[in-house]
């Protein structure tokens, strides 16, 4: 075993926790007030790579690997949720054309997710009956001579309004899971609009909307993979992309942690900085020991991923659930060590707090995550593996 | 970054395992329930070089790195949490602060036939007044003629029974405070040595403890550890690896406690199938399951940024920390999963969430970790 980042990897951390320092945070919090998308910001993430992280250099990528991927998303994180969500889902879309995608296709949207110019790249996957349960989908794609027709809407879809490129998921065929495909569809295609741009808690740098399909038609070439597998393509997609979330929220946590173990050293009550008090002490200990374990767990999950083999899916849902919730608690913990500064706007704790909420509802809800951990547990039991 | 073991850490993981489900499993529930020291098993493990893991060969041990040693404590923890702590206390807490700071006459004498497991050694730092504030130690060692005469009681003693040398730490120079405390090594056979009653403990019955007395121990000053006034420094040093151990203690007793409970999930039916396909169980074993790597990974990152020689005090304490409050959650709910059934002793789980509890005790209590990480967490905030 060997728990240290490598060289290469070190490098690329200082170098991004300097431009998130620099450049993503500075305006993050006007970001989150007004609701602004980091159109320009993300031209400067492409530039460094950050947008084709897991794509070969060949289709303009910078291929760092999976590993380098989860600590970009930390330190992007630790900045601006919003702008990290943004970049996680962009280049889980690029991963999975690449991983899905013919040569035409790859060559097609590639160059453009990596480069910018198609940046972001969203994932039209949720309706609205439709969120934890995919095989359920309603929205339709149907054969005709010149591809296929579209109808149906998408929610909550990060990116829409600013997409580049849609990765959607429909119906082609019979109900369940096996009906399902997937689809490349561009920005501007006929009969594709966005309709309504949610208001949210948090992460008000990202956009999120509906996608309304009327009669869309695409070609035949927009099929992603063969038909019948969109269900797999969206969850092997989100497997990779609760790495991602894993990895942004441990960021948002982190974040929370150094606000609040900075205001608790120059906060004097009853005659001491209260970071003496061991109540204070005792928040502060619990709360980095679970970001670390966290990291540990995404860690874990991005290594296995880059090495290949069995996807690394229990272990993936693990740092999902495990990341999320104790950045949860921690930007919780950071907001009462805040006290009354920590409600307050002035202080960026309610912004991570805001901010962190939805990690433990996108890319699969807590509860999935669970069933999902579970089932992996209970099918080696089953097998006779036992408990690892 | 590489989360896969070596072959020896495979090899030594599988070695624990295999012993411990043949020799150490069967017996734990009897051992349990009549306190019986478990002597043969003790010999056995010295047989496997498993009381002086981290030693190196040529003093007695079997040179392998702490990440070893995390694994076997972990594999025969699971099969019985008892017999952990008797191969804990005697690895961390005496062989490896004799190594760290004894003398190659010392080392001679004591550590060798202790990382064989000839001899079996304990660690008296407690006091019936004084545990987590080590500092205010009222046993005193005070300088004669032919050496220095011991005085006082400790408590808690883990080991003190069986064992054949003690560590024992008392006060040398009252005014320097934590620098006036000195570490002996005492012969349990000194004259002036003897033992309280042994403690009626909660769980990990068949590990013995108890209060060891102090009147007028006459030892010579070769028999101190280190020199004057280190005695806190080791105990803390000590204390720093002791904590992986529990850690991996806990990280046994917690995979127990999922194991029995994912079996019995899948075997036990109610509402028309088994309750492994009930959401509300498939929730508690997920959790289970996480919190269990998540300790994993702590422990075996102390233990492997002790084995690189880089500082591992703060990782130590949140591996022992997590770990040991994780085993707690997860043997309750093992019990909670197993309903009425966890309730009794015809059922393992019971045993395992009351051998938890001592976890976030012993070697620094959950409030003394927390205090060492937030200690460290702030100093790298400056």
């Amino acid at each position: 075993m060997d728990f240290a980042l490598d060289e290469e990897q070190q490098i690329l951390q200082r170098t991004l926790r300097s431009f998130a320092e620099k450049r993503v945070a500075a305006e993050a919090a006007l970001r989150d007030r007004q609701g602004l998308f980091p159109t320009a910001l993300l031209q400067e993430c492409a530039a460094l790579g950050l947008t084709g992280m897991l794509i070969p250099e060949q289709y303009g990528g910078s291929a760092m690997g999976a590993v380098a991927y989860s600590l970009a998303l930390t330190e992007i994180g630790r900045a601006c949720a919003g702008t990290a969500v943004t970049l996680s889902v962009s280049n889980m879309v690029a991963e999975a054309i690449l991983r899905w995608g013919s040569e035409s296709q790859r060559q097609e949207y590639l160059p453009g997710l990596c480069d910018g110019a198609l940046v972001p790249g969203a994932f039209a996957l949720t309706e609205p009956e439709c969120g934890s349960d995919p095989a359920g989908l309603r929205t339709r794609a149907t054969r005709v001579p010149e591809g296929y027709r579209l109808s149906g809407e998408k929610v909550f879809c990060t990116s829409a309004s600013h997409a580049g490129v849609f990765l959607l998921v429909a119906r082609t065929g019979a109900a369940g899971g096996k009906g399902l495909s997937a689809f490349l569809i561009p920005r501007g295609q006929p009969g594709l609009t966005v309709t309504r741009v949610e208001e949210k808690l948090g992460q008000h740098a990202s956009d999120t909307a509906t996608v309304c399909l009327d009669d869309c038609l695409v070609d035949a070439g927009a099929l992603l993979g063969p038909e019948g597998a969109g269900l797999a393509i969206a969850l092997g997609a989100l497997d990779g992309g609760r790495i991602g979330i894993g990895s942004l929220a441990l960021g948002i946590g982190q974040a929370a942690l150094l606000a609040a173990g900075r205001y608790a050293l120059q906060r004097v009550q009853f005659g001491k900085p209260i970071a003496e008090h061991g109540a204070i002490q005792a928040k502060l200990a619990d709360c980095a020991t679970e970001l670390e374990a966290a990291q540990l767990l995404v860690w874990r999950a991005a290594w296995l991923k880059e090495r290949g083999g069995a996807r690394p899916t229990g272990e993936a849902a693990m740092a999902k659930l495990f990341a999320t919730e104790a950045a949860s608690h921690a930007c919780d913990e950071a907001l009462q060590i805040h006290g009354g500064y920590g409600y307050s706007k002035d202080f960026p704790v309610e912004r991570y707090y805001r901010d962190v909420r939805v990690t433990r509802l996108y890319e699969g809800t807590s509860e999935i995550q669970r069933l999902v951990i579970a089932r992996k547990l209970l099918e080696r039991v089953g097998e006779g593996q036992g408990v690892p | 970054m590489d989360f896969s073991l070596t072959e020896t850490q495979q090899l030594i993981r599988e070695t624990a395992r295999d012993f411990a489900r043949q020799e150490v499993a069967p017996g734990a529930a009897e051992r349990d329930e009549t306190h019986r020291f478990p002597a043969e098993i003790v010999r056995q493990l010295a047989a496997l070089g498993f009381m002086g893991v981290a030693i190196p060969e040529e003093l007695g041990g079997s040179g392998l790195d702490p990440l070893c040693y995390v694994l076997a404590m972990e594999e025969i923890s699971r099969a019985c949490a008892g017999t952990g702590v008797i191969m804990s206390v005697n690895n961390s807490l005496v062989c490896d602060p004799l190594h760290a700071f004894g003398t190659p006459e010392q080392h001679e004498r004591w550590l060798r036939p202790l990382a064989r497991g000839e001899l079996l050694g304990c660690f008296g730092l407690s006091e019936p007044g004084t545990g987590s504030d080590a500092v205010n130690l009222k046993t005193t060692a005070k300088q004669v003629d032919g050496g220095y005469l011991l005085d006082g009681t400790k408590n808690f003693i883990t080991n003190a029974p069986e064992a054949d040398l003690a560590l024992i730490f008392a006060v040398t120079d009252r005014e320097k405070r934590h620098k006036g405390v000195s570490c002996f090594l005492l012969p349990m056979k000194t004259p002036g040595v003897s033992l309280g009653s042994h403690d009626k403990k909660v769980g990990i019955r068949c590990s013995h403890s108890s209060p060891i007395i102090l009147e007028e121990v006459l030892l010579p000053a070769e028999a101190m550890l280190g020199r004057p006034g280190d005695g806190f420094r080791i105990a803390m040093a000590t204390l720093d690896g002791g904590r992986i151990g529990i850690a991996a203690q806990a990280l046994g007793i917690a995979g127990a406690a999922l194991a029995a409970a994912a079996s019995y999930a899948q075997e036990r039916t109610a509402f028309g199938k088994p309750i492994a396909e009930l959401q509300a169980i498939q929730f508690m074993l997920a959790d289970m399951a996480t919190e269990l790597d998540a300790a994993r990974l702590l422990t075996y990152r102390a233990a492997w940024l002790k084995g690189a020689g880089k500082r591992y005090g703060k990782e130590a304490a949140m591996a022992k920390l997590f770990a040991s409050e994780a085993a707690s959650r997860i043997a309750s709910k093992a019990i909670q999963i197993h309903g009425g059934y966890g309730y009794v002793s015809d059922y393992p789980a019971e045993r395992f969430w009351r051998d938890a509890r001592i976890t976030e005790i012993y070697e620094g209590t959950s409030e003394i970790q927390r205090l060492v990480i937030a200690a460290n967490f702030l100093k790298e905030l400056e």
